[in-house]
């Protein structure tokens, strides 16, 4: 009964949160606000996408930006040159992403373990070369920029949250059937995996293509969204191949919910920093009158990035599983502190 | 035919740099089994501290013995603190010291935007745009003393490996770990000293090219990719591979960049590196058998 009452609690609290997310723009009317939520749920999809394959299947990608961009480039490729609404290039771009996923596996999946991880980094770096280098098809350092369609966040809101919703449900469906145990037996050994019969190359460029596809479609969204791409900014491995594992390594890589709470750390943390704990350094500066403390606000301000890599390096230290992985250790260390006092 | 002699100057020239970024970069893979994804932070580090140096009047090839022996400290912190516990823990992924190094590069490159800000930064010399030239091939003068210099800490390296105790605990430890422990060699300190070791030769490469480059916070990543590059080129864990795949690097770079310009210089190089994972996994050492 007791296992029963805590697995309906399991399923419920999801559905919660998205009911809440759902109903959140109606309270919420700050633009500032919903572009932080919007970008939350963007990385809810990428750090989601990149864990299915990753985390599940066990082959650290480094050139997810690959995905990223060629979604973004396809939404908006066919509004520059066919004058096609970039909407269309949202259905597009996951499946375009798929495409390019096909000889990126057929390249990376011979490779195993730290060869694949390099193997994946060097194709996503060429294809940011070739963004740039094929100047008259993408425009190059030009970059394309489109009006957008809406001009309140609430329609994008909701569109990211289907999308989010949309891949994150989709990843927990496959891992709870048969292909799902697959690819967590290739993760756990590939070897044995095929000795008992397990296809292992189809079921590697399985996981790839459905994580180049929703990484694809979160591409398309963002050029959608912020009307401006150029390759530097949407193949970028710092902002998005890098960022996209440190997001599921600080959530829990191999949980499902994991990079949907790394998102929001990493999101929330770094706007945090950015705005100098939302301007408490400067409150209290102006308060106590000492000038230290302002410019401590200032310097917070510089140091966002800086503050999530320092998190990333003490979560890869003390929760190597991820704040949902090691949820227990979190939750176990807590309590044995809490009866001491 | 002199363009091409010239081309193949200038990447020879390029490749001794690249060989003493690769020869770290094999050295930490050989011995740690891990892929230092921050080892072109670390030079941009070491370019900084060239930097910082050279506004109070210190030439570059002086800052030499600054940098190398903060970096080597620097390297000896990570694997001891940073690196060195995360081998004890059970993960979901075996790659988690990977991905600390790529942790660790972020930050790296963080702390320096956040020190100097991200505006291009550059170490001026009397020397920096000098050439002499050999018949009708030009010399860059900082490039060839770079080249020098570099060669000399290669076979300063290659005595060390050879010769020394140390060196020879080294290379046990890179071949068989259990073995060497057996043996008496205390594995642990080695892994911290060639984590140091390998920081320190980088460091020498980043003050070798501060004069002739551009220096930015941001430089660190392509120069990561570079010594993946050269160390896969060379086949992971042997040194005179990382030479190898140092000069091919260089080579393939200036070729690129003469003969389809200069946009193409990095697609060179990795169309080379995918060939050679997928025709010549194990890279030259394959072939020579070093």
């Amino acid at each position: 009964m007791k296992a029963a009452g805590s697995k309906m609690k399991k399923n419920l609290f999801p559905l919660l949160l998205l009911a809440g997310l759902a109903l959140l723009p109606l309270v919420l009317e700050s633009n500032y606000f919903l572009h932080l939520m919007i970008l939350f749920l963007l990385w809810v999809v990428i750090g989601s996408s990149w864990n299915l394959l990753a985390g599940f299947t066990g082959q650290v990608s480094f050139g997810h930006a690959a995905f990223f961009g060629v979604g973004a480039y396809t939404a908006g490729l066919l509004f520059h040159h066919l004058q096609i609404s970039p909407w269309w290039g949202m259905a597009l771009g996951g499946v375009f992403a798929f495409l390019v996923g096909l000889p990126f596996g057929a390249i990376c999946f011979p490779l195993r373990g730290a060869y694949f991880a390099l193997a994946s980094l060097a194709l996503g770096e060429g294809i940011r070369h070739i963004a740039t280098i094929a100047e008259s098809f993408t425009g190059g350092m030009v970059g394309i920029m489109i009006m957008p369609t809406f001009v309140s966040k609430v329609p994008y809101y909701y569109i990211t949250l289907f999308l989010a919703s949309l891949s994150v449900l989709s990843i927990q469906l496959i891992m709870r059937s048969k292909p799902g145990y697959y690819f967590i037996s290739i993760r756990e050994d590939q070897d044995a995996a095929a000795s008992l019969g397990v296809n292992t190359t189809l079921y590697k460029n399985v996981s790839l293509a459905i994580s180049a596809f929703w990484t694809g479609m979160a591409g398309a969204l963002y050029m959608n969204y912020m009307g401006f791409i150029d390759p530097h900014v949407v193949f970028s491995l710092h902002d998005y191949s890098v960022m996209a594992i440190l997001v599921a390594i600080v959530g829990g890589v191999g949980t499902v919910y994991g990079p949907t709470v790394g998102a929001f750390i990493m999101v929330a943390f770094q706007e945090l920093f950015r705005t100098g704990f939302f301007g408490l350094f400067a409150f209290l500066g102006k308060a106590t009158g000492v000038a230290a403390v302002t410019a401590l606000g200032d310097a917070v301000k510089k140091a966002h990035v800086l503050g999530f890599g320092i998190l990333v390096i003490v979560v890869i230290l003390y929760l190597p599983n991820g704040v949902v992985g090691d949820w227990e250790k979190i939750k176990r260390n807590v309590f044995r502190i809490h009866p001491a006092k | 035919m002199d363009v091409f002699l010239q081309t193949l100057v200038a990447g020879f020239l390029k490749g001794g740099l690249y060989a003493l970024i690769g020869i770290g970069m094999t050295l930490i893979m050989g011995v740690m089994g891990i892929i230092n994804l921050a080892h072109g932070q670390l030079m941009m580090l070491a370019m900084y501290v060239t930097f910082v140096l050279n506004t109070m009047g210190v030439d570059p090839y002086v800052s030499l013995f600054v940098a190398m022996p903060l970096l080597f400290l620097l390297g000896v912190t990570i694997q001891k603190f940073l690196l060195n516990p995360l081998i004890r823990v059970e993960t979901i992924l075996p790659e988690n010291q990977v991905l600390m190094t790529v942790g660790i590069g972020m930050v790296l490159t963080e702390i320096v935007r956040f020190a100097f800000k991200s505006d291009y930064k550059y170490v001026t010399t009397e020397y920096s745009n000098r050439t002499f030239s050999l018949g009708n091939i030009s010399f860059s003068v900082p490039l060839t003393i770079a080249f020098g210099i570099a060669l000399l800490f290669t076979l300063a390296m290659f005595w060390f490996l050879l010769k020394t105790d140390l060196g020879r605990s080294i290379r046990a430890t890179a071949q068989d770990k259990d073995a060497a422990t057996l043996m008496g060699v205390n594995t642990g300190r080695i892994t911290v000293i060639t984590f140091g070791i390998g920081s320190a030769l980088v460091a020498a490469a980043g003050c070798l090219l501060a004069p002739v480059y551009y220096i930015f916070p941001d430089i660190g990543g392509p120069f990561t990719s570079k010594a993946f590059i050269i160390t896969i080129l060379g086949g992971l864990g042997s040194t005179v591979g990382a030479i190898f795949g140092g000069v091919t690097l260089g080579l393939a770079e200036s070729m690129g960049a003469t003969y389809f310009g200069m946009e193409y210089e990095d697609i060179v190089g990795l169309t080379i590196f995918i060939l050679v994972l997928l025709f010549l996994p194990g890279g030259f050492k394959r072939l020579t058998k070093v």
